[in-house]
């Protein structure tokens, strides 16, 4: 992916900003990635076997759970990269802009989380939604982080948005376990393992194996590709001011 | 630590004296509440279906109510740059944080207190002596939470340009626990659905831990998410 540099830049200056977001490793474990999902969608839905009770619908696993691991995963990548910024001696805006490249990712994959195991469990519980306390704080994390990625949004300096921004991913690391503990309070009787009741075939294994393995190759592929996506954006927004800047002097000299 | 305690307290009094000048909450909160809880009738036509839930639909309300004082807490704020000048002049954040989640906490409890009477009168809920100290608690417990989530995020939301929207998405999630927590102890104060007394008081525990968890995150964090 390119990008454009404002009009008003210099030749030079534009082909700086010209700069694609892939490098020759991205581009290797892009290759792996998609090799992983093609490996995944056949061992998937062909060769792995039905479920003696769920039938097909046990195929939603392959999908569903990898999806919950990345998200997981990447709510905790923004966690630590948020805490790495704060600490005065790692400062930098690298660590900020993991962090929301992060949580960008992680919300799409909450969201797939969340849509898959639906689907599921109205195919095998019956109904969409139950009052689960897994499934509960999984939707209160999607809401938080929807939250945060606004947050990110609200504008100001670089390191404004990075401290505020930071602060607020530690202080969901305070609230999420909060609101899991009063949801498992207030609903004991949740269900036991969702799926896995320890009934999966080794080629069940195999092909969960190879989704979990691949869900994290794509997870450090689109975070890469993301945050140099955010570092051009600053960069934009730091030539665009710098631009006005001059322009406003130049009409002030005339 | 004392000064950020002085501030505090000076904080929370001037907050309290605008309220008392202005009377924002007792005009415009207060009747707001009131009719939620009428709403809520409408919407669930069944008195027993009221009784049932009554002590969740004042802690709904609360938390409906909370939203608009935080916003009206923080406009005050943010009109004349006040907060600004605070941070210019130097006072610590955590003792700004403290005062207004002080204020805040007082405006709420009397807000309450006026939402449990109305859920006596319209939802048939009835005070027993034997719940009356469990209810106090679970206001006061609940109430330190929500003032401290709400001060903490609506500093973050304050300021111009469309920030007044995001609060609700910030804020509620958050409340959640307190939710959960005060409507069942009040459950249990009340004696709704059979509940007894004892049912409620670990929920405190809930509560309490909710309070302090936010009351010592936000003195600390309130700084970073205030500074523009």
């Amino acid at each position: 992916m390119t990008i454009a540099a404002p009009a008003s830049q210099t030749t030079s200056s534009r082909s700086a900003l010209r700069r694609p977001t892939s490098t020759r490793f991205s581009r290797g474990l892009g290759t792996a990635v998609l090799a992983g999902l093609v490996t995944l969608v056949v061992l998937g839905l062909a060769v792995s076997p039905d479920d003696r009770i769920q039938g097909d619908a046990v195929r939603n696993l392959y999908i569903h759970v990898p999806s919950a691991w990345l998200a997981y995963l990447a709510f905790i990548v923004t966690a630590v990269s948020s805490a790495a910024y704060l600490f005065r001696r790692t400062r930098s805006l690298a660590w900020d802009r993991i962090a929301g490249a992060s949580a960008e990712v992680g919300v799409l994959f909450m969201a797939i989380t969340l849509v898959t195991g639906s689907l599921w469990g109205r195919i095998t519980w019956g109904t969409y939604w139950v009052w689960d306390s897994r499934l509960t704080t999984t939707a209160f994390l999607l809401v938080t982080y929807i939250g945060y990625l606004a947050v990110r949004g609200l504008g100001g300096s670089h390191h404004q948005r990075a401290r505020r921004s930071a602060v607020l991913a530690l202080l969901a690391v305070l609230e999420v376990p909060l609101v899991h503990f009063s949801v498992r309070w207030w609903r004991p009787l949740h269900q036991g393992q969702s799926v896995r009741n320890g009934e999966l075939s080794d080629l069940m294994l195999f092909t969960l194996f190879t989704g979990l393995v691949t869900f994290t190759l794509l997870y450090v592929w689109l975070v890469l590709h993301r945050q140099r996506v955010l570092t051009m954006d600053d960069m934009v927004a730091d030539r665009g001011l710098d631009a006005a800047l001059a322009e406003r002097q130049r009409e002030g000299g005339q | 630590m004392s000064s950020a305690w002085r501030i505090a307290r000076l904080v929370a009094a001037k907050d309290l004296r605008i309220e008392v000048r202005s009377r924002v909450v007792v005009n415009q909160v207060l009747p707001f509440a009131v009719i939620v809880m009428v709403m809520f009738a409408f919407a669930l036509d069944s008195d027993a279906v009221l009784e049932r839930v009554a002590p969740g639909l004042v802690w709904l309300a609360v938390l409906f109510s909370l939203v608009v004082v935080v916003q009206r807490s923080f406009a005050v704020e943010v009109a004349d740059g006040a907060l600004d000048a605070l941070r210019v002049a130097g006072v610590r954040p955590a003792g700004i944080f403290l005062g207004k989640s002080m204020a805040l906490g007082v405006q709420l409890l009397v807000l309450e207190a006026v939402l449990l009477v109305s859920a006596v009168v319209l939802y048939r809920a009835e005070v027993r002596p034997a719940g009356m100290l469990l209810l106090a608690v679970t206001a006061v417990s609940a109430t330190t939470g929500l003032a401290c989530i709400g001060t903490l995020y609506g500093g973050l939301a304050s300021g111009a340009r469309g920030r007044d929207t995001l609060l609700p998405l910030l804020l509620l999630p958050v409340a959640a626990p307190v939710l959960i927590g005060a409507t069942r102890a009040t459950e249990s104060a009340l004696g709704t659905g059979g509940a007894t007394t004892g049912e409620g008081w670990p929920w405190i525990g809930l509560l309490a831990l909710f309070a302090v968890a936010f009351g010592v995150g936000g003195s600390l964090a309130f700084g970073a998410l205030v500074d523009e």
